[in-house]
């Protein structure tokens, strides 16, 4: 875990919604790009499929850079999708807030 | 520049949606008020509803798109069940719908954006999602719970549209929902068209999933649950053989796309059909009424020209050149009839406009209406919709308001409580025949005779039918109406009606029954539009008689009276004793004399319950006819319709059967009073 691990808390806070999935994208590239390991997602609001299908890209991404992204944190719009989906296995590595 | 006007294309046709979608939507809500808890009809009112947001975002109407997806927000609210509307809700619903069509006016009228909504009619819509309490039972009704029947498990996979996010669509709402349907065993997501972020649009949908479901509902069941999105996702259902033994709901990495057993799986016929209907769409266009009329006037002016050429080609015996003219005649007569059936529309679209004018007018009065609609697929020419749709609301209110008892009086005189308002069109002999008919009170006939005396329309000695009584309501300025209500009686009479069905060439009658309702009946000629003919000749002269009126046809009876006048008479047809008009007399071409070593026919025709004969030098044969109106000059001339070009370029005249059956009849009601007389009478002509 590095330095860079700890982002300014509400960058990726607020809702994770379609509205602003663009946004959200751009940043996520960021983190990952600068080699992130960790993301925090407890500032998270709503959340929707769009929100989901980022996390699951950015684990892709962080895995073809040979990485394990642990998103961690999850609140419990987070979970409830998630479980929805089947893929509760997605924030294992997450710790309750 | 161009790009100026390919916008305001575009915006034209945004416009004509949005009103198609919000007539739609205005639809359903009048059936979901009727039937709150048919899901079907929730779905297609949503649909509606976001149709319109969609393309409102598209050109970035911002408040159209944050007003309506506050109104798709109750309906989803209803769909999910969570809401069950009170009365006063569809109110709101209703009032919604007009805003909505208020805005699409401002754009219409050149708005760069509505205006945004008062923020009370949004926070009424708010409060109506929120505050009213969730129905304690579900308040829709699933085709699971009506097929309480044998359960059986499908396996279902949904791969939605990479659009699907954009279009409004969580596929995580489609699986909350599945609950309701059926018991969701297993659920796994398909992930792995999620792509890396960099190769990701953060607004695209790459999820699928695949679950098992135990419904008693079948099949339909499930697509139902889908049908929302069916444009916005591929379904794949089939029967789950194997019972997945609790399988768990884990992180799938699922082993690629599950194509190996695709052979197998029934494939949803839902995602093509949509596709088909995108395809309709597109083979759908948009064409201004007066391009058409241009075109349907071009094709008449060839058909002439054809038979010009194929004259020509006859005088110069020259059989390649005749057989090249009549090759050219055939095309630009099946040319013809395809341009004339553009222009032919559906009365159905103007009957349903009339289903919240009953609503809304009803709810005004406090009555119970049911408006029933048949024939709404009967075809008639799209200018005549348009004039008969003014005089079709007027005496669509005055059934409402004169006609259809309060339900108390009505539960008093024995009737349902609830009136019955009913519409229905169908052809009827080469003519378009409208009804209006309601199961109220009938007309107040000593009230209306009181009134026409008082007006001086009619002495008060005169001895009157019932039925010449209720036409009076017919007369100018004539209305009974004890008070004048807001929905009508507002000065404009029945008269306006009338003259109105008049001046197209129709006939309007109304038939009453104390106690029991008023039926009002238009019949319009389909102008302009191609009717089977029966083409005869008398004297040289071409008239056509709508085949629908032909009955049969017969020799000229050796035994028949001929009246006085010369021109009509009577005959007898196995016993029945029927008069006939000599049209040879009756339009003059050669009063009296009779044709050396022709053979005269009758022809029998029908209008409504009377049969007549008409006196014919020859039958030529069923003809196809494009009814051509006659010009002003002609607009006292009796008998005739119409007329219509022959293939030869000549005139056939269209004969005006209901005309002619009242001259005949009357002229027989005549003869007989004047037999009692003692004279002879000439027929009314």
């Amino acid at each position: 875990v590095t330095a860079d691990d700890t982002p300014p808390a509400d960058a990726l806070a607020g809702d994770w919604t379609i509205y602003r999935a663009a946004e959200l994208h751009a940043l996520l590239r960021e983190r990952i790009d600068g080699g992130v390991e960790q993301l925090d997602l407890s500032g998270i609001g709503d959340f929707d499929s769009s929100g989901l299908q980022l996390l699951l890209a950015a684990r892709r991404s962080a895995a073809a850079a040979g990485r394990e992204l642990r998103l961690t944190g999850a609140p419990q719009p987070v979970r409830a999708l998630c479980d929805t989906y089947g893929l509760g296995a997605l924030l294992e590595g997450s710790s309750t807030p | 520049m161009s790009d100026d006007s390919l916008l305001a294309e575009a915006r034209g046709t945004y416009i004509e949606e949005a009103r198609e979608m919000l007539a739609q939507f205005e639809q359903m809500l009048l059936a979901l008020e009727a039937d709150p808890h048919d899901a079907e009809t929730l779905n297609a009112a949503f649909r509606a509803a976001h149709t319109i947001k969609g393309s409102s975002g598209l050109f970035g109407f911002r408040a159209v798109v944050e007003f309506t997806h506050e109104v798709e927000a109750v309906l989803d609210a209803m769909r999910q069940g969570t809401l069950s509307l009170p009365g006063e809700g569809f109110g709101l619903l209703f009032e919604s719908c007009d805003r909505i069509e208020a805005m699409v006016a401002e754009l219409e009228a050149g708005a760069p954006d509505a205006t945004p909504l008062d923020p009370a009619l949004l926070g009424r819509l708010a409060a109506l999602r929120t505050a009213v309490p969730a129905a304690p039972s579900p308040a829709v009704r699933t085709a699971a719970a009506e097929g309480a029947g044998s359960s059986a498990d499908w396996r279902v996979r949904v791969r939605f549209t990479q659009d699907a996010l954009r279009n409004g669509f969580d596929p995580a709402s489609f699986i909350h929902y599945l609950p309701r349907v059926g018991e969701l065993h297993a659920i796994a997501t398909v992930d792995d068209a999620v792509p890396a972020l960099e190769a990701m649009d953060p607004e695209s949908c790459y999820l699928a999933f695949e679950f098992l479901l135990r419904t008693g509902g079948g099949r339909e069941a499930i697509e139902a649950v889908f049908e929302f999105a069916r444009e916005d996702c591929e379904l794949e259902i089939e029967p789950a053989s194997t019972p997945v033994a609790g399988a768990a709901p884990v992180d799938t990495r699922a082993p690629g796309e599950p194509a190996s057993d695709r052979g197998t799986a029934e494939r949803r016929v839902e995602p093509r059909r949509s596709e088909d209907r995108r395809a309709d769409d597109v083979r759908t266009i948009r064409v201004s009424a007066d391009k058409l009329d241009r075109l349907i006037d071009l094709i008449g002016e060839l058909v002439i020209a054809g038979s010009g050429a194929r004259l020509v080609a006859a005088q110069e015996s020259n059989p390649r050149f005749a057989e090249a003219a009549l090759r050219i005649a055939n095309l630009v007569e099946e040319a013809r009839d395809g341009a004339l059936q553009l222009r032919m529309v559906q009365i159905g679209e103007t009957f349903v406009r009339f289903q919240r004018v009953v609503r809304d007018a009803a709810k005004a009065l406090g009555k119970d209406i049911e408006l029933v609609i048949t024939g709404g697929d009967t075809e008639l020419d799209k200018s005549m919709v348009e004039l008969i749709a003014d005089p079709l609301m007027h005496l669509v209110r005055n059934s409402v308001d004169h006609g259809i008892e309060a339900p108390a009086d009505r539960v008093a005189a024995g009737k349902p409580a609830r009136g019955r308002l009913a519409l229905n069109a169908f052809h009827d002999s080469g003519a378009i025949v409208v009804e209006v008919a309601d199961d109220g009170r009938g007309l107040d006939r000593a009230r209306i005779l009181a009134k026409a005396v008082e007006r001086g329309l009619v002495h008060a000695e005169q001895s009157m039918s019932d039925e010449e009584i209720d036409q009076l309501i017919f007369a100018p300025g004539f209305s009974t109406a004890a008070q004048v209500t807001d929905i009508s009686g507002r000065g404009v009479g029945m008269d306006v009606v009338k003259r109105n069905i008049e001046a197209l060439r129709g006939t309007v009658h109304l038939a009453s029954e104390p106690g029991r309702g008023t039926t009002t009946q238009i019949r319009l000629p389909l102008t302009l539009a191609i009717i089977d003919g029966f083409l005869v000749n008398v004297r040289g002269v071409h008239y056509i008689v709508p085949l629908e009126a032909v009955v049969e046809c017969i020799e000229r009876p050796a035994e028949h009276a001929l009246a006085a006048d010369g021109r009509s008479g009577h005959f007898e047809l196995r016993g029945q004793v029927l008069p006939f008009v000599d049209l040879r007399a009756f339009f003059g071409v050669d009063a009296g004399a009779t044709p050396a070593g022709s053979r005269q026919s009758l022809l029998v025709v029908r209008y409504g319950p009377n049969k007549v004969g008409l006196l014919v030098d020859r039958l030529m044969g069923e003809y196809q006819t494009v009814i051509k109106p006659l010009g002003r000059l002609f607009a006292d001339v009796r008998g005739i319709a119409g007329s219509t070009i022959l293939g030869t370029g000549g005139v056939a005249l269209i004969l005006d059967v209901a005309a002619l059956v009242g001259i005949a009849n009357r002229g027989a009601t005549a003869r007989r009073g004047a037999q009692h007389r003692g004279r002879t009478t000439g027929v009314g002509g």
